[in-house]
């Protein structure tokens, strides 16, 4: 385990940064955010998808990812994460290429839900405006989301994850500096 | 002696706060629902307002002005040390004035200004559980809330309506969150109820001592539970503010002197110099 590329140049106040981005997108659902960082995550992470790992996870949160042997170093020098061998085991996912189905992802239970995953999906581009029609808490009437590059399927994974609320898994899409959360509360319907 | 030296930016350490943020996001997705985190000690007791120090803590950054009030005033003992606090440890701008706070920790009010989008109500929580007076076990309080169960509460109310007439609840008046999940508001009056309902600012709600944390997003719907024929009403003392004259804010009463003069003020000292500073100058004119 070894990694020549370099993580937060500042950790505690990048990852302040990061997390208040994060707070923003998750409690305004479908509000694109945007993060400025100097990190150098290597191929094939985005910028906001490995900033989002190391402002959250560390020796107490399983991640899974699908991102490689090189992704996989990166994440574990610098967040000093243990990798999780199989998705149901993981607090956090990352996933580059098709995510495995949100059923099969810890959801929590009745008593606890929030003992439930966090995927963090990479896709193609971001754009409000256009796109999904988003409503529920954290949105004042209806929020407008383009997500380009997801894979087939998962509107009807979303509505089963958002059907079976308080459980369920939260999601962030990534796109280069951009992201926008999907908490569970929140309903997708198509344009 | 004043030196920081040692110590991290805004006080708690990086693997504290990571443990913090990701229970608050987990919190903002279930609004309402109860999300137990580490609690720390903080260098002071619990019951001052350690669990909102935590919240604020992991949240607040350079660029924040923070101001922190403890019943509405901006000068109590409370909310000066708190705000000193941060001021020392994060080195953040400090403010009194509502409109011009990104962060804004209160114990036991919501201010009268209305807040905004880009604005963040950190509430100190005593007791986070709703139920607690009715059901002590957290086992069952816990499946109450995963069963939406909270027919206890409302035989409360009703009890409450047969032996007084009305609900007699004057704080911490408990509420539905986007339908779904019974919450403590924190002591804050009945009459700040309302303005938690499709607030535009995020809430968060910090409990040090009981080690939980929970949130109501922006813009969702926080309703006080009540009766068709017994709707919620907001109680406020049928008086105008003695400094300022406003007839909508939230009053408390004080004495004056040992021969029963009392007055009316208004509990957000913000609100009300706002009020004063604008009478003037319109007298001015």
């Amino acid at each position: 385990m070894s990694t020549t590329l370099a993580g937060f140049a500042d950790p505690v106040l990048e990852a302040q940064r990061c997390f208040r981005a994060l707070l923003e997108a998750m409690s305004r659902p479908g509000r694109v955010q945007r993060l400025a960082t100097g990190l150098e995550p290597p191929s094939p992470l985005s910028q906001a998808a490995a900033a989002v790992l190391l402002t959250l996870a560390d020796s107490d949160t399983p991640v899974w990812t699908d991102a490689g042997a090189g992704a996989a170093d990166w994440l574990r020098f610098h967040a000093g994460c243990p990798l999780a061998a199989a998705p149901e085991g993981a607090t956090f996912l990352l996933a580059c290429a098709a995510p495995p189905p949100l059923a099969a992802l810890q959801a929590g239970t009745e008593e606890e839900p929030h003992r439930s995953a966090t995927l963090v999906l990479q896709v193609a581009e971001l754009r409000e405006g256009a796109g999904w029609r988003l409503t529920g808490p954290g949105i004042e009437s209806v929020h407008r989301l383009l997500v380009k590059g997801l894979p087939d399927g998962f509107l009807a994974a979303w509505t089963a994850n958002h059907a079976r609320f308080p459980r369920g898994v939260d999601v962030v899409l990534c796109a280069g500096d951009r992201l926008a959360a999907l908490p569970r509360s929140t309903r997708i319907e198509e344009p | 002696m004043t030196s920081t030296a040692g110590y991290n930016f805004a006080y708690l350490d990086e693997n504290t706060k990571r443990m913090i943020r990701r229970a608050l996001l987990k919190a903002v997705a279930i609004p309402g629902h109860q999300v137990p985190f580490g609690s720390r000690e903080m260098p002071l007791p619990y019951g001052w307002g350690t669990g909102g120090i935590q919240v604020t803590a992991s949240i607040i950054g350079p660029d924040d002005t923070l101001k922190v009030i403890d019943q509405g005033a901006d000068d109590t003992t409370n909310a000066v040390s708190i705000r000193r606090f941060f001021a020392r440890v994060a080195g953040v701008a400090t403010t009194e004035r509502t409109s011009e706070a990104s962060i804004i920790q209160t114990r036991h009010r919501i201010p009268e200004t209305p807040l905004r989008e880009g604005q963040i109500l950190v509430y100190q929580v005593p007791m986070p559980e709703p139920l607690f007076r009715l059901e002590p076990r957290v086992t069952e309080t816990k499946r109450m809330h995963a069963l939406a169960d909270y027919g206890l509460m409302h035989v409360k109310l009703y009890e409450d309506i047969a032996r007084h007439g009305h609900i007699a609840i004057s704080y911490n008046y408990p509420v539905m969150v986007n339908g779904r999940y019974l919450m403590a508001p924190s002591p804050i009056p009945a009459f700040d109820n309302p303005k938690m309902d499709r607030m535009p600012a995020l809430q968060l709600f910090g409990a040090g001592r009981e080690k939980r944390i929970y949130a109501v997003p922006p813009y969702t719907p926080v309703r006080s539970l009540d009766f068709e024929d017994h709707p919620f009403v907001p109680i406020r003392a049928d008086a105008a503010c003695a400094l300022c004259g406003s007839r909508e804010s939230y009053l408390d009463e004080v004495v004056t002197d040992d021969r029963g003069g009392r007055i009316f003020v208004c509990s957000d000292t913000d609100y009300c110099r706002e009020r004063q500073a604008a009478r003037r100058r319109d007298a001015a004119e």
